[in-house]
C-alpha cells in the first residue's frame, strides 16, 4: 500500500500557527502564580476553546496572547498584528451610534473616512444589525450590543481573534444564535480562534480544538480534537457523540479542578 | 406607601406658593400693625420694587446685570481652571496624590476669613468679586471632573491601548467624553455657588460696580423694605435661573445617551 504523499495530510498539520505560547508563566506582583507551563499552539482555521474553574487564569492567558501583559516566564510569540479582541462586556462608547462604535478602532487606526464607512456597513451588515445604525448603545438589546461589539472587532479584519467570554451575560437562547453566528463568520473568513468560556457544551459546539485548564495556578489538564465537521448543524448539540464527548470535557474539568 | 415617579402635576408646588404668599400676606399685615412694615414688606409692593418702580427697578436691573457678569465670569474661570486640574491629576495617581489636597484644601478656607486680604490685594471692585466667586465654585468643578474622568472602566481603556492609542487620544475620544455627565454635575452646583459668590463679594468690595449684595445692603440701611425683598428675591431668581440653565445645557449635551439623572 503506497504511503499518502504528505501534502494530503490532515488540514490541522499546515496550518501557519499565528498564536504560540511555550512554556509561558505568569506571576503577580502580590507573588500569585497565575499561569505555569502552558503549551498553545493556535492556526489559522483553527478554533480553539479553553474551559477552566474561575480564576484559573483563562483571561490572563488571553491578555498575554493581546499584548495586554507580558508572561513572565516562557514564550508568546505573535504572527500577527490583526488581532480582534472582543471583551467580557461590549464595552460600547454609550455616546456613540452603532455606526460610530464600529468605525472606533479604524478611526485609532488612522482609516479614512469613507473607507471606514464602508468597512463598518459591511461589518454590521455581517453581524445583522443593518438598520440600527443609528441607534445609540443604550436603546439596544444586550444580544445586539454583543453584535455590535462584534462587527467593531471585524472592521480589523483579523486573522487572529481573541475572546474573553463574550456571551457569558446573555440569555440561553441568544447565546446559542450568536454561536451560530460566529461559527458562520469562523467558516466564512477562516480566522484563528481563541475562545474563553465557562459552558461546556458552547466550547464544544464552536471549536475544532478544547482546551481544559486547571484550577489556580492555571495549567493545561487535556486537550480534546473536535471531530464534527464544519459548517455545523445546531441540531449536532442534540447527538450522542456531542453529548458523549461534553462529558469527557466535564470529567476533565472537575479532575483539573480537584 | 409607594412613590409614582413622573412629572409633578403642575398644579401641587402652585398650591404651596399660593399658601406661602397667603402667609406672607398675614405676616405683613401684622408687621404693619406694629408700624415695622419695613421689615416684612406686602408682597404686592415687593413686586412693584422688582418690575414696576420708576426709581428702583432700572437700578435693581443694572445690579442684576452686574452681579450676573461676575458670576458667569467666575464660572467660566471656574471650569477652566477646575477642568484642567483635574484632567492634570488624572494623567497619573502621583500627580492626583500631590494635588488633589490642595482642592480640599481650598474647599475649606472660610472664604470671608480670605476677605479682607483679597480686598487690599486686589481692590474693592471686580477683580476681588469674581475672584471670591471662583475660590467658592471650582471645588465641585475639580472633583466631579476627576470623578468622571475615572469612572471609565478598564476594558474599555484596553480596547483603546489594543490600538495603541495616545494618551491625548484616549483622553479626547474616551475619558472626557466618559466624564462629562460627571461634570455637568459639578457645573450646575458650580453656578449655583458662583451666584452665591457673586453676592457674597458684594458684601465686602463695594466699589465699582455694584452688584445685587450692594442693592440689599443700601436697602436694608435705607429701612427700603419693598426694595431689600425686591433685590433678595432677584438674586433667588438668578440662582434658580442658572441652576436651570446648566440642567438643561447638560439634557443638551449629554441627555442622549446618559443614563444619570
Amino acid at each position: 500500500m503506497p504511503v499518502a504523499p504528505s501534502a494530503a495530510a490532515p488540514t490541522a498539520a499546515v496550518t501557519t500557527s499565528l498564536l504560540e505560547f511555550s512554556d509561558v508563566e505568569m506571576t503577580f506582583p502580590d507573588g500569585t502564580v497565575a499561569l505555569r507551563g502552558v503549551d498553545l499552539t493556535v492556526g489559522r482555521g483553527e478554533f480553539v476553546t479553553v474551559v477552566g474553574p474561575s480564576g484559573c487564569g483563562k483571561s490572563t492567558l488571553l491578555r498575554i496572547a493581546s499584548g495586554l501583559e507580558h508572561a513572565s516566564a516562557g514564550t508568546a510569540t505573535l504572527r500577527t498584528d490583526r488581532i480582534g479582541y472582543v471583551f467580557q462586556d461590549a464595552t460600547l462608547l454609550p455616546w456613540r451610534s452603532v455606526k460610530a462604535n464600529v468605525e472606533l478602532l479604524a478611526e485609532l487606526n488612522g482609516v479614512g473616512r469613507a473607507e471606514r464607512a464602508r468597512k463598518a456597513a459591511a461589518a454590521i451588515e455581517l453581524v445583522g444589525l443593518g438598520g440600527f445604525e443609528r441607534h445609540l448603545p443604550k436603546q439596544l438589546s444586550g444580544g445586539m450590543r454583543m453584535r455590535a461589539s462584534l462587527a467593531r472587532s471585524l472592521t480589523l479584519d483579523p486573522e487572529l481573534f481573541l475572546f474573553d467570554e463574550p456571551f457569558g451575560a446573555l440569555d440561553e437562547i441568544t447565546r446559542e444564535r450568536l454561536n451560530d453566528e460566529l461559527l458562520r463568520l469562523f467558516v466564512q473568513r477562516q480566522f484563528a480562534g481563541l475562545f474563553i468560556t465557562h459552558s461546556v457544551s458552547e466550547a464544544v459546539y464552536l471549536s475544532t480544538k478544547v482546551v481544559v485548564m486547571s484550577g489556580r495556578p492555571g495549567g493545561i489538564v487535556r486537550t480534546f480534537d473536535v471531530p464534527f465537521p464544519l459548517p455545523r448543524d445546531p441540531d449536532i448539540r442534540f447527538t450522542a457523540e456531542f453529548a458523549d464527548l461534553v462529558g469527557h470535557v466535564s470529567h476533565a474539568l472537575r479532575e483539573g479542578h480537584a | 406607601m409607594t412613590r409614582r415617579r413622573g412629572r409633578t402635576p403642575w398644579w401641587q408646588p402652585l398650591v404651596v406658593l399660593v399658601a406661602l404668599i397667603g402667609l406672607w400676606y398675614a405676616a405683613a399685615a401684622s408687621y404693619a400693625r406694629q408700624e415695622l412694615a419695613f421689615l416684612v414688606p406686602y408682597p404686592h409692593l415687593v413686586l412693584r420694587a422688582m418690575v414696576a418702580d420708576p426709581t428702583f427697578t432700572p437700578q435693581l436691573l443694572r445690579n442684576l446685570g452686574n452681579s450676573t457678569v461676575v458670576a458667569l465670569t467666575g464660572l467660566v474661570i471656574a471650569i477652566a481652571i477646575g477642568v484642567a486640574w483635574a484632567v492634570l491629576m488624572a494623567q497619573a495617581r502621583w500627580i492626583e496624590r500631590s494635588l488633589y489636597p490642595y482642592a480640599v484644601i481650598l474647599q475649606c478656607i472660610p472664604i470671608l476669613a480670605l476677605v479682607p486680604l483679597i480686598g487690599a490685594l486686589f481692590g474693592y471692585e471686580f477683580a476681588s468679586r469674581v475672584i471670591v466667586t471662583v475660590m467658592i465654585s471650582i471645588f465641585p468643578m475639580v472633583s466631579n471632573t476627576l470623578f468622571g474622568l475615572q469612572s471609565v472602566d478598564r476594558a474599555q481603556r484596553e480596547l483603546f491601548a489594543l490600538q495603541g492609542a495616545s494618551t491625548w487620544t484616549v483622553l479626547t475620544k474616551l475619558r472626557f467624553p466618559a466624564a462629562l455627565p460627571s461634570l455637568f454635575v459639578g457645573l450646575r452646583t458650580a453656578a449655583g455657588l458662583s451666584v452665591i459668590g457673586a453676592i457674597v463679594g458684594d458684601q465686602f468690595f463695594q466699589r465699582g460696580t455694584p452688584g445685587l449684595g450692594v442693592l440689599i445692603q443700601v436697602s436694608t440701611s435705607r429701612l427700603n423694605g419693598p426694595g431689600t425683598f425686591a433685590a433678595i428675591l432677584t438674586a433667588s431668581l438668578l440662582g434658580v435661573a442658572v441652576f436651570l440653565l446648566f440642567g438643561w445645557l447638560r439634557t443638551l449635551v449629554v441627555g442622549r445617551w446618559s443614563d444619570a439623572a
